[in-house]
């Protein structure tokens, strides 16, 4: 019974009849149009605030890493003529090749391409990588495909019969 | 039958749901030689259904992490029972929801639909797209596979080639200097919570608009009498259609699943050179094979930036198709975006099958 009487009020109410605080007067205007204009302000720099902590929390910190300056990668004879190998230099991969005359040679082996990590072709004698086809030769020259620069050298040492990488700016 | 009026009574005086059931039931489809290209805006909703379901079923087992993802991903293709069956579908899903996301994009083209008053529609579902093709960029990843991790080195490293800002965009990407745990935290992140989220709204806005402003009448239609254009009611009958497509989809997909499993790969080794034959998904092939021709340096920039701002730039003038078309006032219009639009395929299928058959 109550519902219903409640229904026919509803309906026979118009829009004008409802009452809005503020809503028609001239004063209410003003400070509307400035409490609107504190709000915009406020709120972007709320925005901006939020946004430096988000951004400095996506950026990963840097973790301190230990430093490699010379790695030891085994016995000369434990590498055979005409083979290359990727050895781990700290978190980087390197690429140790024996040419075919028994020649030691190492590079970072971070293709300066895209990152891919390259290999040595004993068929063609160069160093390949397979992702877009980039040719360096056994200097670290890139010779064709897209690297647009030489691959980094690392120094080889034979103490004894040991074969030892260093970094080259370390030599 | 009593019961279930009475709760839709219940509902409809609290939410007025007949307003919007008696505006489905009015709802016309334009029926045209080029009806059907209308069902690939349905055939990629019911792919992305079937990812959220399948994505749910891997995630009970998946455990990310350098250590734990691909033993996980063996865990699922070899003892879970089915788990075969549940990441076939996934990525096959996966693969086909492109696909049809990337045939309804051009059958909008083709046919303009993407005209005055649709040009949001054809805007929300360009980022739909991008949304999807990072869906799988990330979700290529996850399995932490050989063919995966060089695919992702290559894919993240062209954004380090941007002047500046990109070494900062590179790490933030990759959540290291390098790909490793740290980045595959990252895409799981992103292709578990961040971008289901974000394709969800802007899905929901997408239909809402397609729902609101109806199918558009075919562009021949300006020159044929009202009387003789035909219209399918969308309830019962486009939607019933609809649901058979649907139904032969999934057959399809079932096919392809079951006797074409996709394969689990190697597992990714950052000590390892790059194998032979690494390949990108299949959608990003033209791009990856269009990298292969571009020179270390192009005046004074960065080849891989050269191809990146190449593409970008590409991408923006066709994400905005609809706000520099000429509309069908002009008589060249149409020509010129049919003539834009076939060279644009031509290229993306060259280029893509140049690059299978290297």
């Amino acid at each position: 019974m109550s519902e219903q009487k409640e229904n026919i009020i509803e309906e026979n109410a118009t829009e004008e009849d409802i009452k809005i605080d503020g809503k028609n007067s001239l004063e209410g205007k003003s400070r509307r149009n400035f409490l609107n204009w504190l709000l915009g302000i406020t709120s972007s720099g709320l925005a901006l605030l939020m946004t430096y902590p988000l951004l400095r929390y996506i950026v990963p910190p840097k973790l301190r890493q230990a430093t490699v300056s010379s790695v030891e990668l085994g016995k000369i004879d434990d590498f055979k003529k005409g083979r290359g190998e990727i050895f781990k230099f700290g978190r980087k991969p390197g690429l140790l090749i024996r040419t075919k005359n028994g020649d030691f040679k190492a590079f970072h082996a971070t293709c300066t391409h895209l990152d891919c990590t390259v290999q040595y072709r004993d068929d063609l004698d160069i160093i390949w990588c397979a992702c877009h086809n980039g040719v360096f030769d056994l200097d670290g020259l890139n010779i064709s495909g897209p690297p647009p620069e030489p691959l980094p050298k690392y120094k080889v040492i034979i103490r004894g019969d040991k074969v030892i990488v260093k970094q080259e700016s370390d030599a | 039958m009593l019961k279930g009026k009475s709760i839709i009574k219940w509902v409809d005086q609290r939410y007025e749901v007949t307003k919007a059931v008696d505006f489905m039931l009015k709802k016309k489809v334009p029926v045209s030689k080029h009806s059907f290209w209308l069902y690939f805006g349905g055939v990629s909703l019911f792919f992305f259904i079937i990812q959220v379901l399948t994505g749910m079923l891997l995630l009970l087992y998946y455990r990310v992490g350098e250590d734990s993802s691909f033993e996980s991903m063996q865990l699922i293709v070899t003892k879970v029972k089915f788990g075969w069956l549940i990441r076939s579908i996934h990525s096959w899903s996966a693969n086909l929801m492109v696909f049809a996301v990337i045939v309804h994009m051009f059958s909008v083209y083709f046919t303009k639909t993407f005209r005055k008053p649709r040009e949001l529609s054809w805007v929300t579902g360009m980022i739909l797209l991008l949304l999807s093709v990072t869906f799988g960029f990330s979700g290529y990843l996850l399995p932490w596979n050989e063919l995966a991790y060089f695919a992702t080195k290559v894919g993240t490293d062209m954004v380090g080639s941007i002047p500046v800002i990109g070494h900062d965009m590179l790490v933030i990407l990759r959540g290291s200097d390098t790909v490793d745990g740290a980045t595959l935290s990252r895409f799981f992140g992103l292709h578990v919570a961040i971008l289901p989220g974000i394709f969800t709204v802007v899905l929901a806005i997408h239909l809402i608009f397609v729902q609101v402003q109806g199918m558009s009448d075919p562009v021949e239609w300006r020159t044929i009498p009202v009387k003789e254009r035909r219209y399918m009611p969308f309830f019962p009958n486009f939607a019933l259609k609809d649901l058979l497509l649907w139904l032969i989809v999934l057959n399809i997909l079932a096919l392809l699943a079951v006797f074409f499993p996709m394969e689990l790969g190697v597992k990714a080794d950052a000590f390892a050179s790059a194998p032979a034959g690494i390949k990108p998904e299949w959608y990003f092939m033209f791009m990856f094979q269009t990298l292969k021709y571009v020179p270390p340096h192009v005046f004074f920039l960065e080849g891989e930036f050269f191809g990146l701002l190449m593409f970008g730039i590409m991408g923006v003038i066709w994400f905005l198709v609809p706000f520099w078309d000429s509309g069908e006032k002009s008589k060249y219009g149409n020509t010129l975006l049919n003539v834009l639009g076939v060279l644009l395929i031509i290229y993306v299928i060259v280029l893509t099958v140049i690059g299978y058959l290297e």
